[in-house]
């Protein structure tokens, strides 16, 4: 069966692999362009928030490269997140596809449903439970293998010393990262990229900015979402962390990881529920960047995105509590890149006269 | 003994859980102090104290908390989490929020008491509520129960007043007044819509610059989420594959359903803020779902702090005319086919 699923910045890679190695073919639908936001914002409700959108864009692509089935994940809400795959597949039924959504929710609370989707999924593929695991480690090794470059790549970009270089190796790496199939090969290749980009000349003599980038989990993770802030930052020689990987989701949601609990109790004196979405994270990480020394925060926002509106509301008295700059971007599908370099620069500004200020003080 | 005084925003909760929470603290001896109706003062102080990217209601409730918070001596904000034994039933994230949004937003607030409403968990979830309530009001005790009874009491009472379509504000009073309550204003009606929507939209007349009466006026025979009947509201649910996660949501998409295939209305206006999030999903669900049964005419009126008169009744009246020729339309048909 075609099976396609929606696209949230590199992982794709890794989900093509594991959709050929339980049997199906894989639908990588085109990655999101002008196109894809305004097919999704034409069929989309006007209030959705951009990853809604750009979700919708690139089923109706994927649909028209041929997908008979698309996997996503759910959840549970209170965020919107967990209602996309009903809305999804009703907007879809409404313009005359029998494309079908298949929604993965939490699998501690639909035990039953997570286990008979799988079935089919499987079934369909002709995949024994054993050839299923056996093809979850790559897939596994692969998503590992490429959020660690991406990692790496805003390490290096501020240091680089030819502007532009870190961003045409690392469309490189991807490139490498999209042919081994067997575990010890993508290690092997995850080591080759890494090398790469180490070897990218650099001038470690520079004392760049420190910035975090918290928010929303989709805009955070997939480029076109957020204009590609992290490479724009990089290339005027900002360090930048982002709060969330895919990779470090995934193990935030099976429980492998004990980040989240850190954050959310860095959050409690200013935030006492849990609200939804990474409404209470971005709190938490706010304060947590600013513990670690970092000059500025930047908080990318869905527009409309009810948990962050609440956190933005907060953000304020956190900003000056814990003295750290916090700017909020509200991202929609009127964003321009032009506005905001310019607001970025003018952050960056902002950020470097404080700095100075503070070294002068502190002589 | 001076009175303690208690604020109470006159929006969002007020409308479905006021005359609760007046009889509770009334029975406790303390004074319960509303603020004034919405007005353009309200709002406005609203909008300059939210986020700006928050929805109308919130920005009102603003306002409203702003202006009581030199009248009182403690602000009751609960928190409303779940009032309902289910999982992933909750209030929308900005309710979750807003006692933290609140505080960090407005200065110089009297005492808060924000207790958690999470009625899902334990064998007497409400009464559980009310005594942490009361405890932080240092009161305890048998009295605490019997006020307790005494608002549960004044709760259904208000309830069916509901039902039987009386008009929120009027209800409130009745109940809150021990009087039996004045039938509203009865109009000769044609025409049967469903106005649907949070109650904190519907209901406040400000916000919706008096919905209710002008519709009276123009023959039309409006119907609420509220005057479903509550076990009809739940047997809708079968209707979607999953359930929505915020309780004011469900009530609404419910009715929705409730009211194009049992009671079958005309059509369907949603009254909905600018920005509301959970609403950008209920109003498509909506919108295909009136299109897929009927179809039935629908219509989405979005309000928001630029709201004027002219242009909402602009659109209500042009709906209501296509309402009519299409019901000309209808019969004409029927007379030629016999």
């Amino acid at each position: 069966m075609k099976i396609s699923f929606p696209i949230m910045g590199n992982s794709y890679l890794a989900f093509k692999q594991l959709v050929k190695d339980i049997g199906h073919e894989p639908i990588v639908a085109p990655l999101p362009t002008a196109r894809t936001m305004s097919l999704g914002t034409m069929y989309a409700p006007e209030f959705a928030c951009i990853p809604f959108k750009i979700m919708l864009g690139t089923y109706l692509e994927a649909i028209e490269k041929g997908a008979e089935v698309i996997v996503a994940s759910g959840g549970h809400g209170p965020c919107r997140a967990g209602y996309y795959g009903v809305l999804h597949q009703k907007i879809i039924q409404d313009l005359g596809y029998d494309t079908k959504i298949i929604v993965f929710d939490s699998i501690a609370k639909t035990y039953k449903e997570f286990i008979s989707k799988l079935k089919w999924l499987l079934k369909t593929g002709q995949t024994s439970w054993w050839q299923f695991l056996k093809a979850f480690r790559p897939a596994w090794a692969k998503l590992k293998a490429l959020d660690e470059i991406e990692i790496l790549s805003y390490h290096v970009r501020p240091y680089e010393i030819n502007t532009g270089e870190t961003t045409r190796v690392y469309r490189k790496c991807l490139q490498l990262m999209d042919e081994p199939i067997t575990p010890s090969d993508i290690k092997e290749a995850g080591e080759v990229c890494v090398q790469m980009l180490r070897n990218i000349p650099q001038d470690k003599s520079r004392k760049p900015l420190k910035i975090g980038i918290i928010g929303e989990i989709y805009v955070l993770i997939e480029p076109f979402a957020n204009l590609d802030i992290q490479a724009t930052l990089g290339e005027m020689g900002v360090y930048t962390e982002r709060a969330m990987h895919l990779f470090h989701w995934i193990k935030e949601n099976t429980k492998l990881s004990r980040h989240e609990k850190k954050v959310i109790k860095l959050a409690q004196p200013y935030l006492r529920q849990m609200i939804g979405g990474h409404g209470i994270n971005s709190i938490g990480e706010t304060v947590m960047f600013a513990e670690r020394g970092f000059d500025g925060v930047i908080q990318l926002a869905p527009f409309s995105c009810i948990p962050e509106i609440v956190a933005k509301g907060i953000l304020p008295q956190v900003s000056h509590d814990q003295e750290i700059s916090v700017m909020t971007i509200f991202l929609d599908e009127m964003m321009g890149k032009a506005g905001m370099q310019t607001r970025l620069e003018a952050f960056v500004d902002l950020l470097l006269q404080r700095r100075e200020h503070r070294l002068a003080e502190a002589l | 003994m001076t009175q303690l005084k208690i604020g109470f925003p006159r929006t969002l909760f007020y409308f479905l859980y006021y005359p609760f929470w007046y009889t509770f603290f009334t029975e406790l001896g303390c004074e319960v102090v509303t603020s004034l109706p919405t007005t353009k003062y309200s709002l406005d102080l609203g909008v300059e104290e939210t986020v700006n990217d928050a929805c109308l209601p919130i920005k009102l409730y603003h306002g409203h908390v702003a202006e009581l918070k030199e009248q009182v001596d403690v602000l009751f904000m609960p928190r409303m989490v779940k009032v309902r034994k289910m999982e992933t039933e909750v209030f929308c994230p900005k309710f979750l929020g807003l006692p933290d949004m609140v505080r960090n937003s407005i200065a110089d607030l009297p005492r808060i008491i924000d207790e958690k409403v999470d009625l899902s968990k334990g064998l007497f979830p409400k009464w559980d509520l009310c005594r942490k309530v009361a405890e932080q009001l240092e009161k305890r005790g048998f009295i605490v129960w019997q006020a307790y009874r005494q608002a549960q009491k004044c709760q259904d009472k208000f309830k069916q007043y509901l039902v039987q379509g009386i008009e929120v504000q009027e209800a409130i009073d009745a109940v809150i007044e021990g009087r039996i309550c004045h039938e509203s204003k009865q109009f000769t009606t044609d025409i049967d819509l469903a106005i649907l929507g949070y109650p904190y939209l519907i209901y406040d007349s400000f916000v919706n610059v008096g919905l209710f009466e002008k519709l009276g006026h123009m023959g039309i025979k409006p119907w609420t989420v509220e005057m479903v009947p509550p076990h009809r509201l739940e047997a809708q649910a079968k209707y979607l594959p999953k359930s929505l996660f915020w309780y004011f949501s469900n009530r609404t998409i419910r009715a929705t359903f409730y009211y194009l295939h049992e009671k079958k209305v005309d059509g369907i206006v949603h009254v909905t803020a600018f920005g509301c999030g959970p609403d950008a999903m209920v109003d498509k669900l909506m919108e295909l779902e009136a299109k897929h049964s009927g179809p039935i005419p629908f219509l989405t009126l979005s309000l928001d702090e630029q709201t004027g008169e002219a242009g909402i009744f602009t659109r209500i009246e042009a709906f209501v005319d296509m309402l009519r020729l299409r019901r000309k339309n209808d019969e004409n048909i029927f007379s030629h086919h016999g």
